[in-house]
């Protein structure tokens, strides 16, 4: 296991690294910028969440990969994610993407949807133009590090009044522990274009049962008046530390809608932010999460206002179980001349176990008079007046409750745009809720 | 078996307090009882005692149905042996749809292995939601969820045409409900009534009682039933209000619980 980066000094490390893949001269020198940032930044601190006692060093180490000849040579913890008929598909195997298809059509029509990789080699100078602009690499030892060592990844780009009809699909899996893991998810929708973006980032049970770290980022532009959903559902297993930082940028009238499913089994940072930039920009996040064993979790949503009339909604919901704990913190910032801006944000957490914890820490910072803004937090436990009223009609206390906490999850599992992915996240569920 | 409901001496108390002091009731199949009494007399609690509300307590006397004592069972064995009771006050339960909550509640009472197919199930339930003239939509909208009070009733009444049960308990079915709506609800109930079900209607109101014609009528005070008698008895509170009954009985304050 290689635990050099995550203590710094392998900035030749990393640019060797870079340059044995073939990756272009910026790429290299951007890696060894980060590989020094990432020995000398600190560890981003998540509200009341220790995970300097979490093991982030296991992150491994690159692992050649090697393209599937065909979609049944995939394991089934990918095949089964597949959406039926899909032309529009891209995996990921640890370090690497092993599999791709791409529409002739949405190709011609001058849509790019290819690994990060091969996009930085094809695409450089339109990569480059975003590529750390939503998170820079320098904000903390995570992004650093995941600037230094990620690999694999996904780039999507949408021209112009381009509407993508099929949702765009990736499958991002572990299988080997000591492989690095670390995809980077761009996605770039020019003016009036629109898509959908489904990802499914999973490991192995068994393969992965060794301790990793998934340091992850998601970067989204969406360009003014287009129209992006991103969905994402994970579900890593208990030895993985799960480190995402997604981040939207909006433009005027742009809209970004995320819908996640928080469903690891291991400890998990997740903060999820639209900056929204521009005049009559919207952003709609949907999260869910189930917590069980002793896994520990920080959930973030976060809404930051600049534009006139821009308008957030964040909803997270989570139900936890066992010994588990989520922070969920909810963040609306309007910042000054953002008039007539409207956030609100809803934090539930449902709690199934005494010995569980689930905080939600609603936050609104306002800095503009002229907005309207407003947050609902809840903990509790579920409802004995609804549980009555079910077994009232002959239902089973156990599946009262059990209609109870998947009504309480419904909002977010409903909105899920790919059918397959909509099945594995019920699967997932009744795991969690019921294993 | 004709179906045979019978209370003695119920008594139950919640958080403490005895609300009802000793009720005796017998209801038989095909029979259609009405139980009226001012406000705070202990009607609800009543229904929610006999359907096994966690918050009340039962401190003596019996509730059988068909010999079986329905006290000692859990709520949901006490529906699936055949009562229902149509709340003064459901539940919204968010995220569960109304046809999927329909299906698990029919499921339950057909038991493992004879469960309906989705598609006798959607059809039967159409069929029933046609009757009670309501939206298709209704199927597909969460439970109770932003339901208009009225909505809520017919939805109470679709549950109980779709669960057959044995005993049916209405509390305050007409509460909310427009004039249309009354009758559509009181036909859903005409055509539910047969001679292996017996009703317990509880109303404050004799218009309920013109769609619905009942058998007997009680009035209940102080937690007892005080009074009984025939469908006139319902005429002549409609008319005269309860007072006369207070004086015939020497009774001056009528709720229960409030000391
Ligand atoms: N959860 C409760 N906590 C405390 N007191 C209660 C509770 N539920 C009922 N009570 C009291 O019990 C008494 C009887 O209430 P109940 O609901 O049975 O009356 P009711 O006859 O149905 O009245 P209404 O005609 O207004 O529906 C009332 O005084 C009421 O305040
Ligand atoms: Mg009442």
């Amino acid at each position: 296991m290689s635990t050099e980066l995550s203590t710094g000094a392998t900035r030749q490390s990393a640019e060797a690294l870079a340059r044995s893949k073939g990756e272009p001269n910026w790429l290299v020198e951007l890696r060894g910028e980060a590989a020094e940032l990432a020995g000398t930044l600190g560890w981003p601190k998540p509200e009341k969440v220790r995970i300097e006692r979490w093991n982030l060093t296991a992150v491994g180490n690159y692992e050649q990969s090697t393209a599937a000849a065909s979609i049944g040579e995939l394991p089934a913890v990918a095949r089964e994610l597949i959406a039926e008929g899909t032309e529009n598909l891209l995996v990921q195997r640890n370090s690497g993407v092993v599999w791709k298809q791409f529409s002739q059509d949405l190709a011609s029509k001058g849509v790019i949807f290819t690994d990060l990789e091969t996009a930085c080699k094809e695409h450089g100078e339109l990569v480059q133009q975003y590529l750390f602009q939503a998170v820079a690499k320098n904000e903390d030892k995570l992004t650093a590090l995941h600037a230094a060592l990620w690999n694999g990844g996904v780039f999507v780009y949408v021209p112009k009044n381009v509407e993508v009809e099929i949702p765009l699909q990736a499958i991002l899996f572990n299988d080997n522990a000591g492989a690095t893991f670390a995809p980077h998810i761009l996605i770039v929708a020019d003016t009036h274009s629109r898509v959908t973006y489904v990802d499914s980032v999973v490991s192995e049970p068994g393969a992965a049962s060794a301790p990793f770290m998934h340091p992850s980022i998601v970067e989204v532009f969406v360009k003014a008046g287009a129209h992006v959903r991103f969905g994402s559902i994970h579900h890593m297993g208990e030895t993985g530390v799960d480190m995402t930082i997604r981040r939207a940028v909006i433009d005027n009238d742009g809209r970004m809608e995320w819908i996640i499913g928080d469903l690891n089994d291991g400890n998990t940072v997740s903060d999820t932010k639209s900056v929204l930039n521009g005049k009559g920009s919207t952003s709609d996040a949907k999260v869910i999460s189930v917590g069980t064993g002793a896994q520990q979790m920080s959930l973030t949503t976060q809404a930051v206002h600049f534009g006139k009339s821009s308008d957030s909604d964040m909803v997270t919901r989570a139900v936890m179980k066992d010994s588990a704990s989520a922070i969920i913190n909810g963040i609306t910032k309007i910042e000054h001349g953002a008039t007539k801006a409207n956030g609100v944000q809803t934090e539930k957490v449902l709690m199934l176990s005494p010995k569980a914890r689930g905080d939600a820490n609603p936050i609104l910072l306002i800095d503009e008079d002229d907005v309207t803004a407003g947050h609902a937090a809840s903990v509790g436990q579920v409802n004995p007046e609804m549980v009555y009223y079910l077994m009232s009609r002959g239902i089973s206390k156990q599946d009262a409750e059990r209609l109870i906490i998947y009504g309480f999850l419904a909002p977010v599992v409903s909105e899920i745009p790919v059918e397959a992915v909509r099945e594995q996240l019920q699967r997932l569920l009744e795991r969690k809720l019921e294993g | 078996m004709a179906t045979h409901f019978v209370i003695d001496g119920l008594k139950a108390e919640i958080e403490g307090k005895e609300i009802l002091k000793g009720i005796n009731l017998e209801i038989k199949g095909g029979e259609i009882h009405a139980i009226m009494g001012p406000n705070g007399t202990g009607k609800s609690t009543l229904a929610s005692a006999l359907m096994g509300h966690p918050k009340y307590e039962v401190t003596g006397g019996s509730a059988t149905l068909d010999g079986e004592d329905l006290l000692e069972m859990g709520v949901d064995e006490r529906a699936l042996a055949g009562l229902f009771l149509a709340m003064q006050y459901p539940s919204e339960i968010p995220g569960v749809t109304n046809s999927d909550f329909l299906r698990s509640a029919l499921n339950a009472r057909l038991g493992e292995g004879n469960e309906i197919s989705l598609i006798k199930f959607i059809r039967k339930m159409e069929g029933k939601m046609k009757e009670l003239e309501m939206n298709p939509e209704f199927a597909h909208r969460y439970l109770n969820e932003g339901f208009s009070g009225g909505e809520k009733k017919r939805n109470e009444i679709l549950q109980m045409m779709l669960l057959d049960p044995k005993i049916v308990v209405l509390d305050e079915i007409d509460s909310g409900l427009d004039i249309d709506a009354l009758r559509i609800v009181s036909n859903g109930v005409n055509a539910m009534r047969s001679e292996d079900r017996g009703f317990l209607i509880i109303t404050h109101y004799q218009r309920l009682l013109n769609y619905i014609k009942p058998d007997f009528v009680h009035v209940m005070m102080q937690g007892r039933i005080v009074k009984s008698g025939g469908p006139e008895l319902a005429e002549r509170l409609e008319n005269e209000g309860y007072d006369w009954v207070k004086e015939e009985l020497g009774i001056v304050d009528e709720t229960v619980g409030q000391a």
